[in-house]
């Protein structure tokens, strides 16, 4: 058990950023959420999934909808307080902690800002270890938690309970759902046990997304470059190096997909790689061979500072570094890779490698 | 004869030109940048008049690029009180407004803000209605404490009716103080467009005191032009644009000098290496205007969404100061002599060594007592200078979009530090008066016109909804008093609204063409 500081929002976000993959929302707003919310009611307790018992009932909490939306129309902070306590009188059960379902990008912050508010402990612990698009996409699905009863709420004071048959019919209404009420929600979802938590969950995610942030704040002064700071603490492989030359990006489906093409800098002149996305990285080829897919992490940091750069801020002229870092070892399973393969994402002829086996010792 | 004056408010200098209606350079100065910066303007037009033998009845317009505005709200200095108001409750109150500001800026500006119902969805619904009562007590709470009121709904950029609304409402109870409208200053991202209105707020009064002291100048020297202010983005604000939109003149100076940069050398694109007294901005033309950051801008520790020039500043310019130390060894900058080098540097009789004495003595300028030089050693001489032109070698690489090499255009007062042989430059420019080339930019800018408007794309095609824009565009330019010949689309951003269910579009739409003058041709 420890306390969160303000260092460590700022620090867990820019590690959030990273794990992000290119997309999962700027934490900037989660950031000023948390932020607020500590200074108003204290500081946030972090405890490690060990310190939970097993018939503990626990509650994660994110935000759900477009990024975009999220940017402009800030929430009202009642909303994930409503959904919360909603699921907990639903259920009738004593809430012990919540936790982030998903480390990376904007829904690492917004478990905090509730933590704060309730005075709740926040577990060290998420069900994905990085950014995904869709809900049923949590190691939970894995060894069958269920994402209902679930709960949505909106800022206007509207809330939603949902029942469903699986967790990809829970996606399908509750994305339905969150457009009706205007494109930002926020949701309570995936009750579960202490001992489903502990062995379902990916432990100490906080404090992983906290060690990235610190590591690339503090590069400088132990005069290190950002880049290797990173690569130590996620084990992570150089991929390539160069300038991005074209983006082409479409809408399809509510999901920002495109290409980026990068021609080789450094090791990699006249090299060159290119990386698809939809929200998040997926597949990133050099040369046209495929080095890295989903879902190992993709990322794409500014060549200077090691800082990341999402899907939308990539432009034309930008000097980028791209890194493959290993996912969990949950989702490299047969049916981890099920939900969040290649082949989920159609590329139903790429085979999942792990990036350290595709790439070896760069 | 009709001339044009151009102003451009550095750093370090104050820079002046005039050009004639064939766009031709009649006069040129320089004068310090002073502390209130408005004596260093009177100076200089001063200075520009007297040297160049220039009729003052002829100057028919006059551009100032001024950094009165950013200097204020980076000093914290002569800022308004403003009203803060957000419309958007219940949404948005878990960030409220000046969330991360620096303590002292808020204090400047009063800390008075209020968050009332309101504000729309992505798709134009709305979230609440406006509260006329809810609003009508707010007014009255800050009545007498407030002189200048910046109004932010929530979505504004796709609905501006709240925004409006609020301001009748707002006008009613507190008179005729000053209003800003965020929908008028940025596009999507509620926290920075609420900043950079708020910005706005702060400066009115800044603007309306550089506007007065620069009417002061001309008409103390007889010229009865008619006044623009530069902006961001390379193009002019007529005085009463400029005085509502007053936070739009921040970083017109790197604008400036670009503009004036592709100006003297016809290059549509290129490196612009912009030499001042402190430091170097290296920005990248593009088309004829510089490339635009795309990443949140601070002012004065502020976060906001402005388009600013992608700049790139190395601390090397004339006056940096360079340190020898034992064994030959020697620092380059940061420091600098800034605008006093012309009393501190070896060749003008000082005692510092500066750059420019290094350039000197390398034989890259004729400036100064050449012979102040001979002191110097040589080969110290010939590293430091190797080490300038590497930092700027390595920055200019870092800017780069291309792995060939492009052409680089050096301007500003301090271009004589670098010799024409640098790596990754195709070919080195250094124009005829590229030492004032920021106020040649100011003196040839261009007069825009810009709309904004939300299509519903089931009643008109996309390529319909961009022309009908397009066109909308071009007649504000000319209204504003563009020549109809040469005006160009120069931004069009689509967004559509569409990622969730619900066909809308937002178009905004700039045209730009050079000012009509007796001298074109229509």
């Amino acid at each position: 058990m420890r306390k969160l500081t303000r260092q460590s929002i700022e620090d867990i976000a820019v590690g959030a950023a990273i794990l992000g993959t290119g997309g999962g929302g700027d934490p900037y707003i989660g950031k000023l959420m948390a932020l607020s919310a500590i200074e108003e009611y204290g500081p946030i307790t972090l405890i490690d999934p060990e310190e939970i018992d097993d018939d503990d009932f626990i509650v994660p909490s994110a935000m759900m909808g477009a990024p975009t939306v999220l940017v402009e129309k800030v929430p009202s902070g009642e909303e994930i307080f409503k959904s919360f306590y909603a699921l907990s009188n639903y259920m009738g059960k004593k809430i012990r902690a919540t936790m982030p379902l998903e480390a990376g990008g904007v829904n690492s912050m917004v478990p905090l800002a509730l933590a704060a508010k309730l005075g709740l402990p926040v577990v060290d612990a998420d069900g994905m270890g990085r950014a995904f698009p869709e809900l049923q996409m949590v190691t939970f699905s894995i060894i069958g938690v269920s994402a209902t009863p679930m709960v949505i709420s909106d800022e206007k004071g509207n809330s939603l309970v949902l029942n469903t048959i699986s967790n990809k019919w829970t996606e399908d209404l509750a994305r339905g759902a969150t457009v009706t009420m205007g494109g930002a929600v926020m949701i309570a979802l995936y009750p579960m046990s202490g001992n489903q938590l502990k062995d379902g969950g990916i432990k100490n995610i906080v404090t992983y997304a906290e060690e990235i942030g610190k590591a690339l704040r503090t590069a400088k002064a132990r005069n290190q470059s950002p880049v290797n700071a990173i690569k130590e603490i996620t084990k992570g492989h150089l991929v390539f190096s160069g300038k991005i030359t074209d983006i082409d990006r479409k809408t399809v489906g509510g999901f920002a997909r495109g290409t980026a093409m990068i021609e080789g800098i450094d090791g990699w002149q006249g090299q060159s790689a290119s990386l698809d996305f939809q929200n998040e990285h997926l597949v990133c080829r050099v040369n046209e061979t495929v080095v890295v897919s989903v879902p190992d992490l993709i990322t794409v940091h500014d060549l200077e500072t090691g800082y990341p750069i999402t899907t939308e801020g990539m432009r034309y002229g930008q000097r980028v570094l791209i890194m493959g870092m290993p996912c969990n070892e949950k989702w490299r399973t047969e049916k981890g890779l099920e939900l969040v393969g290649p082949a989920y994402f159609g590329y139903g002829d790429i085979e999942f490698i792990p990036v350290e086996k595709r790439i070896g010792g760069n | 004869m009709s001339y044009r004056l151009g102003i451009d408010v550095g750093g370090t200098n104050t820079d002046a030109a005039v050009i004639d209606e064939h766009f031709r350079v009649i006069a040129k100065a320089k004068h310090p940048t002073t502390e209130d910066v408005t004596t260093g303007i009177y100076r200089v037009i001063e200075k520009v008049i007297k040297t160049g033998k220039v009729d003052p009845g002829h100057i028919e317009y006059a551009m100032l690029g001024t950094t009165h505005c950013t200097n204020a709200i980076v000093e914290r200095k002569y800022l308004n009180k403003v009203m803060v108001v957000r419309i958007g409750k219940p949404a948005t109150s878990a960030v409220k407004p000046l969330t991360g500001w620096p303590e002292d800026l808020k204090a400047a500006i009063g800390d008075h803000q209020y968050i009332v119902h309101g504000g729309h969805e992505f798709d134009g619904r709305r979230i609440a209605e406006i509260n006329v009562e809810e609003i009508r007590g707010i007014a009255k709470d800050v009545k007498g404490r407030v002189n200048s009121v910046a109004i932010t709904s929530v979505f504004s950029p796709v609905n501006n009716e709240h925004e409006q609304e609020a301001l009748e409402i707002l006008r009613e109870e507190l008179g005729d103080i000053s209003y800003s409208l965020s929908h008028e200053i940025g596009s999507i991202g509620l926290i920075e467009r609420e900043n950079a209105t708020v910005l706005n707020a702060s400066v009115v009064d800044v603007a309306g005191k550089a506007n007065k002291a620069f009417d002061d100048a001309l008409s103390r020297i007889g010229i009865k032009a008619k006044k623009y202010f530069g902006q961001n983005d390379g193009t002019l604000m007529a005085i009463d644009y400029a005085m509502k939109y007053p936070v739009l003149t921040i970083a017109c100076g790197p604008t400036n000098s670009i503009r004036g940069a592709c100006f003297l050398t016809d290059q549509k694109e290129g490196l612009v290496v912009d030499v001042g007294g402190t430091t170097t901005d290296i920005g990248i033309l593009n088309k004829g205007f510089p490339r635009q950051s795309t990443i949140a801008v601070e002012i004065g520790g502020v976060r906001t969404n402005f388009r600013m020039p992608d700049l790139l500043s190395i601390g090397l310019g004339g006056g940096t100061v360079i340190k020898t130390r034992n064994a030959g060894d020697f620092t380059i900058g940061p420091e600098s002599v800034g605008s006093k080098i012309t009393e501190k540097a070896l060749i003008f009789g000082g005692s510092i060594l500066t750059a420019t004495d290094v350039a000197v003595k390398m034989g890259l300028a004729d400036l100064g007592d050449k012979e102040t030089t001979d002191l110097l050693n040589e080969d110290l001489a010939s590293r430091a200078h190797k080490k300038m032109m590497t930092t700027l070698e390595e920055a200019i690489d870092k800017m780069k979009t291309e792995a060939a090499d492009m052409p680089v255009i050096l301007v500003g007062g301090g271009n004589i530090l670098f010799s024409d042989k640098l790596n990754g430059a195709s070919v080195v420019y250094k124009p005829k008066d590229c030492e004032v080339a920021n106020a040649i930019g100011a003196a040839i800018s261009q007069v825009s016109g810009e709309v904004e408007k939300v299509f519903n794309l089931s009643e008109i095609s996309r390529d319909e909804a961009l022309m009908q824009a397009k066109e909308k565009a071009v007649s504000e330019a000319i209204k504003a008093g563009a020549d109809e010949n040469t005006i160009e689309i120069v931004d069009v951003e689509d967004v559509p609204l569409a990622y969730l269910p619900g066909n809308a579009t937002r178009v905004k739409v700039k045209a730009a063409g050079n000012l009509l003058t007796a001298g074109s041709t229509r």
